[in-house]
């Protein structure tokens, strides 16, 4: 009888350990599915506010589904390869990704998310700007729901320069009369080996009248207006307009450079004049905006910002495609384009006049408006309508690099022998034949 | 032989057995001379008793889960690699994958890039493993000779290696960023040493030996060690002077440690990545082999192209140990003899 017992008795603790351990990795894997709720999982770039758009999301569903927001890391560069390395794994721990407009065609050629479709794609495309929306599609195919948007502009201090040229011409002959004149007189631009020099000769470029890439993103383009836009940036670079650190000289420093007096204007973001608002409030009166420089005239901006998109691997994609189409409505986008400055999608909100809280009355500080927080929010919707994207292919990240690394610095830029060096690299990174530098 | 330890007996018993004698000491005859000694001629086999038969079962059976695991974590990922080298594999493009033989090694080795990684790579290392070599002797014979704290000293002159790499990078960065770097200070103003090419190859190199003198020293401190004190005094007693005992004494007895200092800090200055990364991230010219590998197969998600420079990087470091074990005789790990031959 005793060993039957103690037979009987292991069998039991170890059923039981078993039981336990079951459990417990069930509850580990099953996250709040036991509650009903599924979760989705959302991971996107830090965004001071975005925190808030999810609990305002969250509350709507009532209970249909809940975002968990991941935050990625902070530099584009890492933000990508964070998402890549999960999605070339698989990964059905991600359901909405916050991804930068550069990478959306790369994300859908490899397919790794998944397109907008029936209603869904309907309501994404009502009442959006073209610009942002021909971002996200590829060949017709609609593969995210543009969240916000971005134009550079011609930011200039009134005092020194009364008349913003609308050239870059222009802007040389205005550096060189204040040089004489003994005052401010560096134009800043994105100048430094990086995302934001590609920028940069992808403006210069459309106002040339070329494009680095065909419409199809399947062949190098370049050619005649490639080399006019190089002569302009070397022209520009060896100017009395360039700043001495123009070669490593990325956005925060052009900013810096104009509110510590060293520069008379710069080619940025939007985003510059809440700074200058906050850092040098008395400065701000002679800060003005004008559309960016072009080489016959006004030129074009190039496009930037933030798409939603739903991951291949996502367990729960429909529900997905309704989360992302809350986090991007009007009223949250205007939310985030008022607290975190940056610019909608959808056109609507760009004429909406009323404040955060529109029950009480509209004050800068306290209670701003799409009016008060944007000022230049019709340059902007009129950039936005000429306004270029940068190559759309999945190889994008090759031909970045590679033109960032030849176009550096910007003062050694050789008209005719750059372009025949960029049209020989970009195209072997568009067979993703080159090797990355 | 039976006195020997249970785990070595099966291996000692067999080599009496074979009547193969002991294998000649270095690293390769070191290293294979167990193999040697268990594969006997077939007649010697048909001889063997059931015992020695069970126990030498016994002994692959114990060897069995090492050379699994050594098979799944090394050798596995090595053979993956050299396949993915021989293939058009990009993570982007799932379906255009196929075999593209040699393409892709002709690709690299054919672009200028790739060269001038190499030529950054060859520069850090020769001069940060020379001025580590010479500072790392000096720091060395201080350890080596200190008599009052001498702990103090020690642990004070290791605190640089103890330091996480990365960490230590972004104590140079920000010590080389204008504005608030201490050091960038008391260059000109404007001046950003980290965004010039030569400037910042210089920081990388400085960053280099900072970090590894410590662990050069400590080899050598090693080999200090065995140089015996009566040889230094016989050399005294024959009126030879401080320099010329350490260069004809001190020296040539340290001669194996220093090769093995040598081909440890070269190898390790040749996979140079984490300080690189942290400063430019190979930005004007700044990137080694490994910067550029990462930058091809995890940013351009390109496994073929990245795998063949993992590949060529690999036959590079191979041929550097090479040329130490058999043109300079450097010892391998395990071996008590110079490994010439």
């Amino acid at each position: 009888m005793r060993p039957e017992t103690t037979r009987r008795l292991r069998t039991t603790v170890a059923v039981g350990a078993a039981a336990i351990m079951a459990g417990t990795l069930l509850s580990a894997c099953g996250g709040s599915e036991s509650t009903g709720t599924p979760v989705l999982n959302m991971y996107a770039y830090p965004q001071q506010h975005r925190a808030d758009i999810v609990k305002r999301c969250n509350q709507q569903a009532h209970g249909k589904y809940r975002i968990d927001l991941n935050l990625l890391p902070r530099t584009a560069d890492q933000q990508r390869e964070q998402l890549v390395r999960r999605l070339a794994a698989a990964d059905h721990g991600m359901d909405i990704l916050g991804i930068d407009v550069t990478w959306t065609a790369e994300l859908a050629k490899a397919g790794w998310i998944r397109p907008w479709t029936g209603s869904n794609r309907q309501q994404v495309e009502n009442g959006t700007l073209p610009a942002p929306l021909s971002t996200a599609t590829i060949n017709g195919t609609l593969y995210g729901a543009p969240n916000n948007t971005n134009v550079q502009l011609l930011w200039y201090r009134s005092d020194l320069m009364p008349k913003p040229p609308a050239t870059y011409q222009g802007l040389i002959d205005e550096a060189t009369r204040l040089k004489k004149a003994g005052k401010p007189h560096y134009v800043e631009v994105t100048g430094a080996q990086y995302e934001g020099l590609v920028v940069w000769f992808n403006s210069v470029l459309a106002a040339a009248g070329g494009s680095i890439l065909n419409k199809a993103g399947t062949e190098v383009s370049l050619g005649k207006p490639a080399v006019t836009a190089l002569s302009t940036m070397s022209k520009f670079a060896n100017s009395a307009a360039a700043d001495p650190s123009l070669s490593n000289t990325q956005e925060d420093p052009a900013r810096l450079a104009v509110e510590g007096g060293t520069a008379v204007a710069e080619i940025n973001w939007p985003y510059v004049y809440a700074s200058m608002a906050a850092d040098k409030p008395q400065m701000l009166k002679n800060f003005k905006w004008a559309p960016i420089p072009g080489i016959t005239g006004t030129g074009k901006a190039t496009i930037g910002g933030e798409n939603l998109a739903v991951s291949k691997y996502s367990d729960h994609p429909d529900l997905a495609f309704s989360a992302a189409l809350c986090l991007r409505n009007a009223a949250n986008q205007k939310y985030g384009a008022i607290l975190d400055g940056v610019p909608p999608t959808i056109e609507s909100v760009y004429h909406d006049t009323r404040p955060l809280d529109p029950n009480k009355k509209t004050n800068a500080k306290t209670n701003p408006s799409m009016v008060t927080a944007y000022p230049m929010r019709q340059a902007i919707l009129d950039e936005l309508r000429t306004a270029v994207s940068r190559p759309v292919t999945a190889t994008y990240q090759n031909v970045s690099t590679v033109t960032s690394t030849l176009l550096s610095p910007p003062k050694s830029i050789q008209a005719v022998s750059t372009e025949r060096a960029l049209r020989s690299q970009i195209s072997d990174a568009l067979q993703s034949k080159g090797v990355l530098p | 032989m039976t006195d020997d330890g249970e785990t070595r007996q099966p291996r000692d018993e067999t080599r009496a057995e074979a009547d193969i004698p002991a294998p000649a000491a270095g690293p390769v005859a070191a290293a294979t001379g167990a193999a040697t000694a268990t594969v006997p001629n077939g007649a010697r086999r048909a001889a063997l008793s059931e015992g020695r038969r069970s126990e030498r079962r016994l002994g692959w059976l114990l060897c069995l889960p090492a050379a699994v695991i050594m098979v799944v974590v090394t050798i596995y990922p090595i053979v993956y690699a050299i396949l993915l080298s021989l293939q058009r594999a990009d993570l982007r493009f799932p379906n255009d994958n196929k075999w593209v033989g040699l393409t892709n090694y002709v690709t690299v080795l054919t672009n200028s890039f790739w060269w001038h990684a190499f030529a950054i790579t060859m520069i850090v290392t020769v001069i940060s493993v020379a001025v580590e070599l010479v500072l790392g002797m000096a720091l060395a014979m201080v350890m080596h000779r200190t008599l009052l704290g001498r702990g103090v000293v020690r642990t004070l002159a290791l605190i640089p290696y103890g330091i996480v790499t990365v960490v230590a990078a972004y104590g140079w960065r920000y010590a080389w960023t204008p504005g608030y770097g201490y050091l960038a200070n008391v260059l000109s103003d404007n001046s950003a040493p980290l965004t010039q090419q030569a400037p910042a190859v210089g920081i990388i190199i400085l960053a280099e030996i900072w970090k590894t003198t410590p662990f050069m020293a400590l080899l050598l401190l090693a080999g200090l060690a065995i140089v015996p004190d009566d040889l230094q005094r016989a050399a005294s007693m024959d009126g030879a002077s401080t320099w010329q005992r350490f260069t004809q004494v001190t020296l040539p007895l340290m001669k194996p440690a220093i090769l093995v200092a040598l081909l440890f800090r070269t190898l390790d200055a040749v996979r140079i990545y984490d300080n690189i990364y942290v400063l430019t991230n190979g930005a004007q010219g700044t990137s080694s082999l490994s910067i550029l590998t990462y930058h091809n197969l995890i940013g351009g998600l390109n496994l073929g192209i990245g795998s063949t420079m993992s590949i060529l990087m690999f036959i590079t470091v191979a041929i550097i140990a090479f040329i130490f074990i058999k043109g300079f005789g450097t010892a391998a790990p395990g071996s008590d003899n110079a490994g010439r031959r």
